[in-house]
This record gives structure tokens, C-alpha cells and sequence, in this order.
């Protein structure tokens, strides 16, 4: 089972948060700085695993974490979950995320945050690994934007401020310009430093 | 008015979406709390509006600032609003909202039940993913259990991406509501074996986290997955199927047999590492599993650890990582093949990554030996001198201490060592673990009596140079170390060779510095110290060098006596006055040291960490009855205080030390030497210090100078542990050489063999002798201890209700609760409904013998034969009913025939699901809200859960009807809140004679007020066919819906029941008059109601009001209250010692209030009710059922 997903920037800001078990919301941003500063500490060529102590759960958990750019992607799983399976599947949700955005930067998911949700709900549901074909995922997020879409254009006489910036529209260009962001316009593409992790080898999905 | 509307919607277009919330904080920087509690009110107003799209978007920025760790649990309607939006878009916000937000603890989260079932059959795949997903993660027992037969439902959907989502969501629903576990097992297995790879997938998802928490429960299901992992190719799947195993295989090790092979084959061929990994560590779970059997699979474990040295050798960290995870596992069972990769092992411990260093630790715990040991843990020094970060060096001390006092100090051949060692580690600045080396030196010295005096030398030289410790400051965990050390020079003080110089170092004003406990350790020792001097000088003679030491006690005593650690204070200031009536003894010339230290004879010996538990409970003993019977709250607080300080002062002249003389010395040790032979704590008590070395069995297994002289016995200053590692070679050596010669005699190395124990030394190992031959004191237990140690579980663990035999054959108790749909408000409330009573245990004959003929399989057999049971036909249907109704006629024509399992009739839903209720009823606590379901089901368990086997229990809601020789009727009326004016009367119907009954009818005379709703066609005067035959002995139930226009008042109807009664011979006409009785209360419906929805309405003021009271009531107050809750329908909203209000509501939607007192004798009921004929026609009843009690 997987316990927890966060992801945060360099700065230990929280990008995403999700949790599998019920933590109140301060003891939920405790966990994420906490688990910042575990990672933080360590360098890009060490390895991934962290043993999560008193955060999550106990000594049967453990942090599995991916760097990309300005991101780390953590996930708190138990024992039941194969170590380099959910290093895997990061760099399967990071690729997916990359798909549905057009080369996945910071700001992505600074803005769309409900998005990068529900692209996660397609591959993790519940604490449990749902899907794990990129080909399979993306197919459902379009499909789901395409219904989407078609709601809003329907909708779009009787609410305009809502449908400003739909989905396919919401590319980084729109909001890259309007803000001054913390990677100081530094937003680098995270796929642009993909580890150097014998991926062919950990690939888990191919059939 | 239109210009209104316009500015609507102008605002609106001016609402904040969420990235002009994102942008709007990154631009506030400064005052970010400030500009997001002003976004939080703009969202306020947005939530307010009627229009769905900015509820939406507002509950999409409320998730966003859920992130950042604002609580959004106040707009948790909102967001089931949002949720129930007819628009995928707004729908998934709301989902998404209430998945990050929701909880158990989440109030409203059972409004929304009706919605996600609603979603969950959505014609659109997206709604009910969406809803799946969402109820993932905010599933409660509650919903859990309304929703269990719609998910199990989904697990058949015709689209793969439904099916996978419903299949994982069984897992959140077993953990909350495990009753479903059997049930949806045969499907969630089925499901095995999906064409779809995603659903395949998802149900081996789900099956592993079952079976990791109960693996013997699945193993049944091995050949499946055996099969699944050799024809398989996906690698997700492989590696949870391989997991798996590596759990099954302790349980059955045959499999681990048939497993080698596959797995050997897969670690050979496969490329992926993650694969391989899992291989090897099912391999290794196997071997484990198989070491006791089989010691021949040499070859595996050969593959294993050379796979496992590739990963090491690898330069990727995580592969490093886990190889060495892996090869831990390994350790526990072949050490040997683990220990010739030493080399390895010891350089990772010089890795510059953290977590590989500490796994690299792990590993050293299994690979010493008595040989390598030392030079071990000299490596280990060397790395705690050069490890930066109080973390790493702190678990390097405690892995030394492991390392070290594993396995009873097995690996320690010289115990002088290992104290240096420990001494060693008190260097160490900013460590935590003051109070572990401070354990280790308790304990050793406690245990190893042959190393005391070695122990004492070595801590005497601590408290010489404590300042040092001291000096680091407090916080420093070192000084705990202090403690042991004073400890150890005070309990074994015959050993100190120089007492005075110790007294001194343990007095220096530097002292007071320490921390409260290790002062009072300090002044407890002193004591025992200053014991054994007098003692020496005394029996040399020296009075003046005895008087000397007293003054020294008396002059420096003072200091502690002021501390302000209470402990500290109290025990010094009874010594000082126990040291200056000694003086006055010493003054006159008395011998007192005889009498000083019997005050500290006896010995301590270490107790075993579970002594205290098994010490079993005297019969007769019941340890949770009270010894007094507690005082009532007021009383208490104000006297108990009093009556304690009272009692103290009295008490304190009596026991000021001052006045103790030397018959009450002599009288306190008396009684301590009583306490501690019947304490059995304390094992022996000797008569004197001296004496105890000789006397304590044991002992003469020690052959008290068999220590080489090489070991110097005191060392100058504090020792250097590597000096040792020198001598241990030396002595070695020697030991060889005189090996030889002891050969000869044989007879003194098998009395050796004996002597050790508790140690299970390697071949190479028994070729060293122990430097010290140490007899390590055993832990002690109680004389009577309990012996089996059971594996304490904890009770709480959510997994231990999974802990299910799947196997056995599902009851038909076991079924899903199923629904019907439009049984909403029934279905929110968790209050049972009026309980139906089964007959199963009598029905399967017939329908047995009914259906012999059809072939099914085995499932839809047992769904089949569940529905046919419970099946009661002739319910003649509603208008807006009519598609289900349809079907169900369509049922009832041929019955026989096979249908399809979604579609069944609602009536046999409601029927499930109301024994479903009962069920829970009966055995579970239900929410804080409905108090009185489960007090009801502990008061009086007939009531509800009409056991099965029973054909009517003595507490009923079927009333008795009509009997006659043939025949006796009993009937339970229902009102539903969906059906303003139809009530259901059960009628059951239970054969009493030897004859078949067939060709039953029934005819009832309607009144203008009800009437029998027939079907289609038939005139009023015809009776209404029964739809079943009754065999000898037999019951069954049907059922018929009555339409009513008034129900204000109760009324009657007259009816006759007419038969065929057929036995072998002849067949007769039998007829039997029977009178309906519909009293208000069966119009009433079970409705929870809120104490504050409860408070609104009473306060509305459109309530009529009435009240009755019964006289000579003796039943409880809760029973009282279960009954009118079960007779007349209603719900406890609040209850307050001996008051309670309830709440009930009629199908015609009158709301009643009743508030019960009860007093000594009688039973006083105030009602209000939306009408006033009906409340006094109630009350009546009420009144009624009471004067029954």
C-alpha cells in the first residue's frame, strides 16, 4: 500500500499532497517538512530508499523518492511494494504528467494542481498501484478532458467566468509570462534531468 | 431586476479561478496569510450562490488551499454539493475535494451515500470512476457497508476501466466493513482471471494485501497463482504474485519446494531488476522456510548471495541498497554463506550514502563471531571517531552495544574488554544514548559476577573523573552513564580498592550539578559505600578512621539535603540523620557497622522484561472489582486530599529516623528480610556480603582464578579496549598450546561443555575458551509464572478483522446488504428497522425440492436459491414502481427461470438488507448517534436479532393474528416514508397440522379508510390468492400492501383466510376469520434525528402537545426505552440519565417528539406531534405497551 504521495520543489513548497490515511492538515504539512529535510540532506547520487521512521506509519514504511529539476516526487509505500517497482512508477506518473502537459515543468503543476490530481487518480487509487501503462493512462485523461470540454462549451453561454482557461488551453506559456515564480523564471523541464537510472533495466511494464 | 442579474454575472466573470488564486498568493508574498483569508471569505460568498459553476470553482480553490494546510472541513456540504453536480466537470471537483478532505470523523459524509450509489450506476463510465476513486479514500464502515453489493455489482461492469477500480476498492471496503469478505470473495477470485490485464492486476493487488496480513487464509488459492506466475508476463503482477509467495511459503513448504525451480528460472532469464530482486527475496523466504527440512538447496542459496553480490558490487545505490536489504535475510538463517562476503559488507560501511552504511550495520550484527568480534567492533570505533552527525555515530553506538550483548553476550570471550569498551564510549560527546552503554554496565556487572571486580575498578575511575562527563552539561545523555557507575561502586563495594578515595569522588560539591535521579543513586550509594568502610576500619580497629568517615558523611551529606529534586532531598536528609545518630553511637563507643550494613544485605538479580506479566492472578482475585466502593465526584474532591496529609502527619514522628533506635533498625530489618522472601523479586537473601560469593549457587562454577594473568586485573586510569585485541591473540595462542595438554584429560573439558550455556558456539568457535569462564546469571521469573508466552496481537489492528476463512461455504447470513433504491431515508439511518423474522432454517426443503431440476453454476445457484428463499411473492406493486415491478412479476411467472443477478426485485433487497441491519444490530456498537441500538441488542438480544433457528422469538414485532388447528398467522405491519399512504403487512403463515395446505386465499373487508391494494382486475370481493403451498410444519411469509387514507387513527379490518387442507386420504375446506389491527404506531417509520434538528423542531411551535404517565414500573429505564423504540418505532435523539427524548415520523410525514422521564415507580411521556388526534391516539398505545412492563 502506498501511504502517502508529495510532491514539493527544492524549497520544500508543496506541489501536491496526497494522502492515503487520515492525518489532520497541520499534521499533514509537518510530515511534508519533515520529509523535506530528509531529502533534502541527501545528494542527487545516493540512494532513493529513506527509511521514514516515526513520520508515516513506523518502520514498515519507507520513502521512495525521485528527484526531477526543481521537483521531488516522494512516495511513503510499506513493505507490500517492491522498492524499484515504485521508483518505476514515479517515473511512470513524472512521463504521463509530461504527456498530458507538453514537457512537464514546475509551473504545471503549480497552476493545476486539480489536474495533476486527477492524472494521479488514474494511476494510484485508493493507496493501491491502478494502472500502470502510460499508453492506457493518458488515453483515459483525454478521454476524460474530451468530456470535459464538451461540458464546458455547453456551459459556456450560462457561466463565462468559469471556462477562461480550459485544459488543452492551459499551457505553461499562459501563466509563465503573468507571474513572477519562485524558480525565478529558472523553470526547468523535469524531465530535462532524468536521473541517470538504468531505466531499461527497472522498467516493470513492459510486456 | 435584470440590471441585477447582469451584475450577477459581471461578478462573476470576476471571480478568481484557481490560477488567479496561485498567482494572487505567489503576488503576496509578504502578507500571505493575510490575502488567503480574504480569498477564503471571497469563497464564502461564491458558496453561497446559487449557481453550481462557482460553488465549483470555489471548492476548487478550497482543495487547492487544503494543500497548503488550511482546514476545509466546514464546507464539507458544499462540497457534497458540488459532488452531486449533474456535470462530470463539477462532479469530479467535488470528488476531488471531498477524497482530500473527508474522514470518518466527517459528519455529513452519510448524506452522501445515495449520491455515489446514484453515481456508481451512472450510465457514464467517468461518473462512477470518479465516484470510485473518491470513495477510495474516504470510505467508512457506513458507507462501506450501504455501498458493498454496488461495488460488488461493479466488479462485473462491462468496461475494464470500471472493473479494475471496483475491484481495488473491495480492499478499502473489506478493511471497514469485513463482513463483506466472504461474499465477494468467489468474484474478487473470478476476477483472477480477467481477460482485461489491468483488472488481472488490480484483483492480484488486492488479494496480496489480504493475504499479507492473513496468509493462511489464501492459501488455497497457491495452484492459481502458481499457474499466473508462469504464464504471466507482466512484470507488476509477477512481482506482487512473488511477494506473495515469499508470505505463503512459511505456512506451507511444500510450495516453497515446487517454487525453487520457476524462481531459479526467472532470476536466470529475467532483465528487470526489480524482478530479479523480488526473486531472489522469495527465494530466500523459501529457504527460510525449507532450513529445517531441507538443508540441501546449497545451490540456491549459492545464487542468491552471488546475485545479491552483483547488486551490491553495482554502482547504482538503490541496487546496492536492496542487495544488502536482501542479504540481512539471509543472515538469519545461513550466516555463513552472508559471512564470507565480509569484505564487502565491511566496505560499505565506508560508503559515503547513509542509509547503505546503516544497512551495512545490520548486516554486522549477524556476521561476528566469537573469533572476529574484537576486530569488529575496533573497526567500528574507528568509524565512530570519524563520523560526523550525532545520528550515524549515535546508531553506531547502539549497534556496537547489539553487536556486543546479543544473544546473552554470546560472542564475548572477555568481558574486561567489552567494559572498556563501554568506558571507551562515554567519550563520546552528544550522544543520546547515555542511559543504553549506562544499561550495558548495569548489566554486565550484575550478571558477570566474575568481572565485578574489574567493573568496579572501572567506575571508580569514572566518578574519579565525572567532572568530566558532568562538565559537558546536563542535556549531555552521557552523565547517565554516572548512574550505572555510582550505582556499581556502591552495590559491590568490597571490590573497591580504594573506598575513601571513591566516598570523595562520589561527594565533591560538583555532584549537585547532576540531574535529580543520578543524585539520588549518588546518595543511596554513598551510604552503601560508607557501609563498607565503617566495616573495614572497624574490624582493623581504626575508631578514628571510622568517626573520620562519619564526619565526612555529616559535614558533606547537607549539600543534597537541599537539593531540589524531591527524591534527591528526601533520601538525603534520612541518611544525614541515620549518619548523625551513628556519630552518637561511634561517640560512645558502640560497633556499629555489623548493624549499618545489614541494611544492604542481600543481593539484587536481574528480573526477566516479562516476570511482572507472569505472575499469574491468585484465584479468586478479581483484579477489576473495586476494594471500596468509589466515593460520589463531590465528596471525593474536597476530603481525599484532607484525609491523606492528615494521616501523613501523624504518621511522620513515628518514622523520623532521628528517634529510630536500634530495635526499630533491627525491627525494619525484619521486615525487609520478610518482604523479600516473600517478593519473588528476590530470590535469596544471604546473611552477609561476605558470605553471599560462596553461598550463591552457581558460584562454584566459577573457577575464581582460571583468569590469565595476562589480563592485567587493574588497570591504571581508564583501559584502552585495542590493548586487548593484543592479549586476546596472545592468549589464544596459549590457550592452543595448553589445549594439548588438556586434552589428555578429558573428563574436565566435558564439565566445561556443561558449564556454558544459553550459547550455540560455530565449530571455529569452540576453539576459543572465554577469557573469564563466566557464568552469565540468568534472568529471573516468578516461581509460578504462566508458561506460554502468547503472541500478543494487538487487538486494534484493522487487518485482524480480514482474518476470515475463506473456504468454508457462504452462509446465506453472509449475503451483501442490498438496497433497494428508493429507500433512501431508510438507509441513511443505522437504527434498525422492525425486524423480519427468518425462517430460513425451515425453507430450504422446499426449495430445494423446487429446483432440483435446474442446472447452474454455482454461484448463480447460490444466488438463486438465496433470493427463492427469502422470496414472498403477491406484493402487489406501487404505481411508481412499475419496472421493478415488472420484473418481479416476470419472477413470480416463472420462477424458476434464470434471471439476471443485477435485477433483482426490490422487495428481496429490502429484505436482506433489513437482516443485514439486524445483524449489526445484534453484534456491533454502532456511532455515537444511535446509542440505543446496540444497548437495546445487549438488554435484550430477543428482541432484535431473532435468531434463526427460533420460528418465533417470545419479543416480536409479529403479533399474533389468528390460529386455528391448521394454521396460525402472525403479521408485522411496515409503513414506509416513500409510500405516504401504503403500509406492507407481513402475514406469516405456519402450517401446524400433517396436511398440505394449498389453495390458501385471502379475503379482506375494506373499510373507507384502507383498503387492500389487489391485483389488476379483481373486484373487491375476491380474496387474494397466497402464492405458496405449505407443507407439514412449514412457515413462509407473504406479504400485502394496504393503502390508507387517515392514519391519525388506528383501525381494524376483518378478513378470512380460506385453505385446502390435503392429507393422504382426503382433502378438506378449512376456513380461518382473522382481524388487521393497524395501530398508529404502525404508521410510524424509524427516523434518526439530531439533537440539534430535534431542538428546531420543537422550538417551530406548530407542534401540538400531550402527555400520559404509567404508574408501577419496574423495568429499566434502557429496556423501557428499547421498547418503545421497538414497539412503536421510535429513535433516542438524546438521552440524560433517566430522560430521553425520541423522535419518530409517519409515512405521511407527521413528526413526533416524545420526551420519556422516568421516575421511581412510573414513566411519565410528554409528546408533541404535527398532530394532535394522532399524538393521543399514539400515546394511548404507548400507554398501552408500558402498563405491559
Amino acid at each position: 500500500m502506498i501511504q502517502a504521495i508529495l510532491v514539493f520543489n527544492n524549497h520544500g513548497k508543496p506541489r501536491l499532497v496526497r494522502f492515503y490515511q487520515r492525518f489532520p492538515e497541520e499534521i499533514q504539512q509537518q510530515i511534508v517538512r519533515e520529509t523535506f529535510h530528509l531529502v533534502l540532506k541527501r545528494d542527487d547520487n545516493i540512494c532513493n530508499f529513506l527509511e521514514g521512521g516515526s513520520l508515516i506509519g513506523g518502520s514498515d514504511y519507507k520513502l521512495i523518492y525521485r528527484h526531477y529539476a526543481t521537483l521531488y516526487f516522494v512516495f511513503c509505500v510499506d513493505s507490500s511494494e517492491s522498492e524499484l517497482g515504485i521508483l518505476d512508477l514515479i517515473q511512470v506518473f513524472v512521463e504521463t504528467l509530461d504527456k498530458c502537459f507538453e514537457n512537464v515543468c514546475e509551473l504545471d503543476l503549480i497552476f493545476h494542481m486539480d489536474k495533476v490530481h486527477y492524472i494521479l487518480q488514474e494511476v494510484v487509487m485508493g493507496g493501491m498501484v491502478l494502472e500502470t501503462n502510460m499508453n492506457e493512462i493518458v488515453a483515459q485523461i483525454e478521454a476524460q478532458n474530451r468530456l470535459e470540454k464538451s461540458e464546458v462549451s455547453k456551459q459556456l453561454c450560462s457561466s463565462p467566468g468559469w471556462v477562461e482557461k480550459t485544459w488543452a488551453e492551459a499551457g505553461v506559456c499562459t501563466c509563465v509570462g503573468l507571474c513572477c515564480c519562485e524558480t525565478s523564471g529558472n523553470d526547468t523541464h523535469l524531465l530535462s534531468s532524468l536521473s541517470p537510472l538504468k531505466l531499461m533495466d527497472l522498467k516493470v511494464n513492459q510486456p | 431586476m435584470a440590471l441585477k442579474m447582469v451584475k450577477g454575472s459581471i461578478d462573476r466573470m470576476f471571480d478568481k479561478n484557481l490560477q488567479d488564486l496561485v498567482r494572487g498568493i505567489r503576488n503576496h508574498k509578504e502578507d500571505e496569510a493575510k490575502y488567503i483569508s480574504q480569498c477564503i471569505d471571497e469563497i464564502k460568498q461564491e458558496l453561497k450562490q446559487d449557481n453550481i459553476a462557482v460553488k465549483a470553482n470555489a471548492v476548487c480553490k478550497l482543495t487547492y488551499l487544503q494543500m497548503l494546510g488550511y482546514d476545509i472541513s466546514w464546507a464539507a456540504f458544499n462540497i457534497i454539493e458540488v459532488m452531486s453536480a449533474s456535470k462530470f466537470t463539477f462532479k469530479r471537483i467535488g470528488y476531488l475535494a471531498a477524497s482530500q478532505s473527508f474522514h470518518e470523523g466527517t459528519d455529513v459524509i452519510m448524506l452522501t451515500t445515495n449520491q455515489i450509489r446514484k453515481d456508481l450506476s451512472s450510465p457514464s463510465q467517468y461518473d462512477t470512476g470518479v465516484a470510485l476513486t473518491g470513495l477510495s479514500c474516504f470510505v467508512t464502515p457506513d458507507l462501506a457497508r450501504d455501498l458493498a453489493n454496488d461495488i460488488m455489482t461493479l466488479m462485473s461492469h462491462t468496461k475494464p476501466y470500471i472493473r479494475k477500480k471496483a475491484v481495488l476498492i473491495m480492499y478499502k471496503v473489506f478493511l471497514k466493513y469485513p463482513e463483506s469478505l466472504r461474499p465477494a470473495f468467489p468474484r474478487l477470485k473470478e476476477k483472477l482471471e480477467d481477460p482485461d490485464p489491468g483488472v488481472q492486476s488490480a484483483a492480484v493487488n488486492v488479494i496480496c494485501e489480504l493475504a499479507r496480513r492473513n496468509p493462511k487464509n489464501y492459501l488455497s488459492l497457491a495452484p492459481l497463482f502458481f499457474k499466473l506466475m508462469t504464464s504471466s508476463t507482466n512484470n507488476w503482477v509477477l512481482i506482487k504474485i512473488i511477494k506473495l509467495f515469499g508470505a505463503l511459503t512459511p505456512l506451507e513448504p511444500r510450495l516453497g519446494k515446487k517454487l525453487i525451480e520457476p524462481l531459479t528460472n526467472l532470476i536466470h532469464s529475467t532483465s528487470a531488476m526489480s524482478l530479479l530482486y523480488e526473486c531472489v527475496n522469495t527465494v530466500i523466504a523459501v529457504l527460510i522456510s525449507l532450513s529445517s527440512g531441507m538443508p540441501n538447496h546449497s545451490a540456491s542459496i549459492q545464487l542468491c548471495v552471488q546475485k545479491l553480490r552483483i547488486l551490491i558490487e553495482d554502482s547504482d545505490q538503490n541496487l546496492k541498497y536492496l542487495g544488502l536489504l536482501a542479504m540481512s535475510k539471509i543472515l538469519k538463517t545461513h550466516p555463513k554463506s552472508v559471512q564470507s562476503h565480509k569484505d564487502l559488507i565491511l566496505q560499505c560501511l565506508d560508503d559515503k550514502d547513509e542509509s547503505i552504511r546503516l544497512r551495512a550495520l545490520d548486516l554486522l550484527y549477524g556476521m561476528v563471531s566469537k573469533k572476529n568480534l574484537m576486530e569488529i567492533v575496533k573497526k567500528l570505533m574507528t568509524h565512530v571517531d570519524k563520523a560526523e552527525g550525532t545520528t550515524y555515530r549515535d546508531e553506531l553506538l547502539t549497534k556496537i552495544i547489539d553487536i556486543c550483548s546479543q544473544s546473552n553476550y554470546q560472542y564475548i570471550t572477555n568481558f574486561e574488554w567489552y567494559i572498556s569498551i563501554l568506558v571507551e564510549l562515554t567519550r563520546l560527546e552528544g550522544t543520546r544514548h547515555g542511559h543504553l552503554i549506562a544499561a550495558q554496565m548495569l548489566d554486565v556487572a550484575i550478571r558477570v559476577k566474575a568481572i565485578r571486580k574489574f567493573a568496579v575498578s572501572q567506575m571508580s575511575a569514572l566518578l574519579d573523573s565525572a567532572h568530566l562527563l558532568a562538565s559537558s552539561t546536563q542535556r549531555n545523555g552521557i552523565c547517565e552513564v554516572l548512574y550505572a557507575a555510582a550505582w556499581i561502586c556502591g552495590e559491590f563495594s568490597e571490590h573497591l580498592q580504594e573506598p575513601h578515595h571513591t566516598l570523595e569522588a562520589m561527594l565533591r560539591p560538583k555532584v549537585t550539578t547532576l540531574p535529580g535521579h543520578i543524585q539520588a543513586v549518588y546518595v543511596q550509594n554513598v551510604v552503601k559505600l560508607y557501609a563498607n568502610i565503617l566495616q573495614q576500619k572497624e574490624q582493623a580497629g581504626e575508631a578514628e578512621g571510622a568517626q573520620a568517615v562519619t564526619q565526612l558523611m555529616v559535614d558533606r551529606l547537607p549539600q543534597f539535603v537541599q537539593s531540589a529534586d524531591l527524591e534527591v532531598q528526601e533520601r538525603a536528609s534520612c541518611i544525614l540523620q541515620l549518619v548523625k545518630h551513628i556519630q552518637k553511637l561511634q561517640a560512645k563507643d558502640v560497633p556499629v557497622a555489623e548493624e549499618v550494613s545489614t541494611l544492604f544485605a542481600g543481593e539484587l538479580n536481574p528480573v526477566a522484561p516479562k516476570a511482572q506479566k507472569k505472575v499469574p492472578v491468585p484465584e479468586g482475585l478479581d483484579l477489576d472489582a473495586w476494594i471500596n466502593e468509589p466515593l460520589s465526584d463531590s465528596e471525593s474532591e474536597d476530603e481525599r486530599p484532607r484525609a491523606v496529609f492528615h494521616e501523613e502527619e501523624q504518621r511522620r514522628p513515628k518514622h523520623r529516623p532521628s528517634e529510630a533506635d536500634e530495635e526499630e533498625l533491627a525491627r525494619r530489618r525484619e521486615a525487609r528480610k520478610q518482604e523479600q522472601a516473600n517478593n519473588p523479586f528476590y530470590i535469596k537473601s544471604s546473611p552477609s556480603p561476605q558470605k553471599r560469593y560462596q553461598d550463591a549457587p552457581g558460584v562454584e562454577h566459577i573457577p575464581v582464578v582460571q583468569i590469565d594473568l595476562s589480563v592485567p586485573l587493574k588497570v591504571p586510569g581508564l583501559p584502552m579496549s585495542d590493548q586487548y585485541v593484543k592479549l586476546e591473540e596472545e592468549r589464544r595462542h596459549r590457550q592452543k598450546l595448553e589445549k594439548d595438554k588438556r586434552r589428555k584429560k578429558r573428563k574436565e573439558k566435558e564439565k566445561k561443555g556443561k558449564r556454558r550455556h544459553s550459547s550455540l558456539p560455530t565449530e571455529s568457535d569452540e576453539d576459543i575458551a572465554p577469557a573469564q569462564q563466566v557464568d552469565i546469571v540468568t534472568e529471573e521469573m516468578p516461581e509460578n509464572a504462566l508458561p506460554s508466552d502468547e503472541d500478543d496481537k494487538d487487538p486494534n489492528d484493522p487487518y485482524r478483522a480480514l482474518d476470515i476463512d475463506l473456504d468454508k461455504p457462504l452462509a446465506d447470513s453472509e449475503k451483501l446488504p442490498i438496497q433497494k433504491h428508493r429507500n433512501a431515508e431508510t438507509s441513511k439511518s443505522p437504527e434498525k428497522d422492525v425486524p423480519v423474522v427468518e425462517k430460513k432454517s425451515k425453507k430450504p426443503k422446499k426449495k430445494e425440492k423446487k429446483h432440483k431440476e435446474k442446472e447452474r453454476d454455482k454461484e448463480k445457484k447460490k444466488q438463486k436459491e438465496k433470493k427463492e428463499e427469502l422470496s414472498v411473492n403477491a406484493v402487489t406493486t406501487p404505481k411508481d414502481e412499475c419496472e421493478d415491478a415488472k420484473t418481479e412479476a416476470q419472477d413470480e411467472e416463472d420462477n424458476a427461470e434464470g434471471q439476471d443477478q443485477d435485477k433483482k426485485s426490490p422487495k428481496h433487497k429490502k429484505k436482506k438488507h433489513k437482516k443485514e441491519k439486524e445483524e449489526r444490530t445484534k453484534g456491533k456498537k454502532k456511532s455515537k448517534k444511535q446509542p440505543l441500538g446496540s444497548e437495546e441488542a445487549a438488554g435484550e438480544p430477543v428482541q432484535n436479532g431473532a435468531p434463526e433457528e427460533e420460528p418465533l422469538p417470545p419479543e416480536s414485532s409479529y403479533s399474533l393474528l389468528a390460529e386455528n388447528s391448521y394454521v396460525k398467522m402472525t403479521c408485522d405491519i411496515r409503513g414506509s416514508l416513500q409510500e405516504d399512504s401504503q403500509v406492507t403487512v407481513a402475514i406469516v403463515l405456519e402450517n401446524r397440522s400433517s396436511s398440505i395446505l394449498k389453495g390458501m386465499e385471502l379475503s379482506v373487508l375494506d373499510s373507507l379508510n384502507a383498503r387492500m391494494t389487489r391485483p389488476q382486475g379483481s373486484s373487491v370481493h375476491d380474496g387474494v390468492p397466497v402464492p405458496f403451498q405449505l407443507p407439514p410444519g412449514v412457515s413462509n411469509e407473504a406479504q400485502y400492501v394496504f393503502t390508507i387514507q387517515s392514519i391519525v387513527m388506528a383501525q381494524k379490518l376483518k378478513g378470512t383466510l380460506s385453505f385446502i387442507a390435503k392429507n393422504d386420504e382426503v382433502a378438506t375446506h378449512e376456513k380461518l376469520d382473522f382481524r388487521l389491527h393497524f395501530s398508529c404506531s404502525s404508521y410510524l417509520t424509524t427516523t434518526p434525528c439530531y439533537s440539534d434538528a430535534f431542538a428546531k423542531l420543537l422550538e417551530s411551535g406548530d407542534l401540538s402537545m400531550s402527555s400520559v404517565k404509567v404508574d408501577g414500573i419496574r423495568m429499566s429505564f434502557q429496556n423501557l426505552l428499547a421498547k418503545i423504540c421497538f414497539h412503536h418505532h421510535f429513535s433516542v435523539v438524546e438521552r440524560v440519565d433517566s430522560c430521553a427524548s425520541m423522535y419518530s415520523r409517519s409515512i405521511q410525514g407527521h413528526h413526533v417528539c416524545l420526551l420519556v422521564k422516568k421516575g421511581e415507580n412510573s414513566v411519565s411521556v410528554d409528546g408533541k406531534c404535527s398532530d394532535s388526534t394522532l399524538l393521543s391516539n399514539l400515546l394511548e398505545e404507548m400507554k398501552a405497551t408500558l402498563a405491559k412492563c
